[in-house]
């Protein structure tokens, strides 16, 4: 049924620091090595080694500029579903194939109900759905809902691939609807944000901003080195006699 | 957004064969047109042709065409559901209004089965035109003026084609052509009032909101990828936008001027087969018309997931 639940047990989502950050497409990589064998299986690739490439990805990294009074810089910025709580991609589905789990508020695809006719893409703001041209039906994130409940993975490696493999700890995961939850304390001491407010999908994940410029920065000129003891020798000598 | 041919078939098909249906449904079950047996056959084969040719075409659409039925599921919170709902419920009374005037006659289940079929017109074109209206990320289609739009849209190229049809049987009469005349002004009047509303939105979703970075400029540096994706493909197009204005006086010409023009010839009484003639000429002009309109329609209307490619 698209019709949304009322009320979600969990909010499982992702946390990203735009601060930390590096745009190092690992987390892109992580997500398409896992998916194309996963849930949504496969993220197929359309002409992958040609001049017209194309293909299906749940997570792409963008680059900005962010240009304020205070000064520029680039922002690295990882775009993927936010399993939204109010997700208009799953209420415009004809067929039921889109839906958000009560359980635990990740918004999934039954691949098996959906008819391509692509409306659930138009109706997200943030691009998170990718038509699958091949197979003819629409995938989108799974929040990797096949490692995070996975009892064959060590527990450790119970988190989406994107966290797993962020080599800065950019990515976070964990349930934002307890406020007690790491990434819930992580958002609040940060100033997490919602993306496009304004829209009104009520979006789970959150966006860390860049810290703050700052003036404190330590100086990175190190101290001049210094000859551990005089020279000897002829060019001792010189040296001696040129110094006095 | 991409103008895929067949949605833009789609709309401008069934737009037209709901109008002729809910125009023939009440003129013809409330006795306005003869019970012709020819006149029936051929008004509700067009009619219900075009409707059923704008489905078909609206399916060839899909990824998976042969799973399409799963859409009549959800017609609580999906309009394109609502949509696929309406329109085959509405070819049980429009079925059964069209073999009863043609075989026969006029009888008082047939005005009502009309009666049905025009309600069923009108409430399918009311689905069509919220599936665009309720999107939120697409500005230029989340307005007050898309549902008006369809519906005026629909009404008029309907009454145009019901002129066309009176008049190839020799049986047209002013008012028709003063209707299908005036509607085709207000049309214009409609589609001009959209445009000037679209030219000056300003949108409140921006590339700072989009990224969540507050203040200053946002400048997309480096996209994710090197080709063009799904997302540009589908939500990027962006060729019509440089031919607007070219584009807007085609469909000014097309849907609504020439169409006016050949009506009011219609009105001050030429003999027939001229009037005739005008009448269907107006009526496949202006379908032409409307199909450029609906092409415009996707291609000007700007997705927000553009913002994040800096376009």
């Amino acid at each position: 049924m698209t019709c949304l639940p009322t009320h979600t047990d969990k909010k499982l989502g992702l946390v990203i620091d735009l601060d930390t950050c590096v745009g190092c497409q690992a987390c892109v990589t992580a997500c398409k090595e896992w998916n194309t064998g996963g849930h949504m299986a496969p993220l197929t690739d359309i002409d992958p080694y040609g001049g017209d490439v194309d293909g299906v990805w749940f997570n792409r990294v963008h680059s900005y500029e962010h240009t304020t009074e205070a000064g520029g810089r680039t922002v690295n910025f990882p775009r993927s579903c936010l399993h939204c709580e109010t997700p208009a991609c799953v209420t415009v589905c004809p067929t039921g194939a889109s839906y958000k789990r009560a359980s635990d508020g990740i918004v999934l695809i039954d691949e098996s109900k959906c008819i391509g006719c692509k409306l659930c893409s138009w109706a997200c703001p943030y691009g998170a759905r990718e038509f699958d041209t091949d197979v003819g039906v629409m995938k989108k994130c799974t929040l990797c809902v096949d490692r995070i409940y996975n009892d064959n993975l060590a527990e450790e490696d119970r988190v989406p691939a994107c966290v797993a493999a962020c080599p800065t700890s950019a990515r976070h995961f964990g349930d934002l609807g307890d406020p007690a939850s790491a990434v819930s304390q992580l958002v609040a001491s940060r100033g997490g944000v919602d993306l496009m407010p304004e829209m009104g999908y009520k979006p789970t994940n959150k966006y860390l901003p860049p810290r703050a410029h700052t003036e404190r920065a330590a100086s990175v000129a190190a101290p001049r080195l210094e000859a551990v003891k005089a020279e000897g020798g002829f060019l001792g000598w010189v040296d001696r006699m040129l110094s006095n | 957004m991409h103008p895929a041919f067949s949605v833009v078939f789609f709309t401008t098909a069934t737009g037209a064969g709901y109008g002729l249906l809910a125009l023939l449904g009440v003129l013809g079950g409330l006795g306005f047109i003869p019970a012709d047996f020819w006149l029936g056959l051929i008004g509700m084969g067009l009619a219900l042709g075009l409707i059923a040719a704008g489905l078909l075409s609206s399916a060839g659409h899909l990824g998976r065409p042969e799973r399409a039925w799963r859409a009549f599921s959800q017609w609580r919170s999906s309009w394109l559901s609502r949509e696929g709902v309406a329109s085959v419920a509405t070819f049980i009374p429009a079925g059964l209004f069209g073999l009863g005037w043609v075989f026969f006659g006029r009888t008082g289940w047939v005005t009502v089965a009309g009666l049905l079929a025009a309600i069923g017109a009108v409430v399918t074109v009311c689905t069509t035109g919220m599936i665009y209206a309720s999107l939120k990320p697409i500005a230029q289609w989340h307005s007050r003026y898309t549902l008006p739009g369809y519906l005026i849209f629909s009404v008029m190229t309907g009454s145009v084609l019901l002129n066309s049809l009176l008049q190839a049987f020799a049986i047209g009469s002013n008012p028709v052509v003063a209707a299908a005349l005036l509607l085709t002004l207000l049309g214009w009047g409609w589609k001009l009032a959209t445009w000037r509303y679209n030219d000056r939105l300003e949108i409140a979703t921006t590339a700072n909101t989009a990224t969540g970075l507050a203040g200053g400029t946002v400048r997309s540096l480096e996209w994710p990828h090197t080709e063009e994706n799904y997302l540009l493909k589908e939500m990027g197009f962006r060729i019509a936008r440089k031919h607007a204005a070219k584009l807007r006086g085609i469909t000014q010409a097309l849907a609504f001027a020439l169409p006016a023009l050949f009506l009011l010839a219609v009105l001050f009484a030429l003999p027939w087969p001229l009037v005739a003639v005008l009448s269907v000429l107006a009526a496949i002009v202006q379908f032409a018309g409307i199909l450029v309109e609906r092409w415009l329609f996707f291609a000007e209307a700007k997705h927000t997931v553009t913002l994040y490619y800096g376009r």
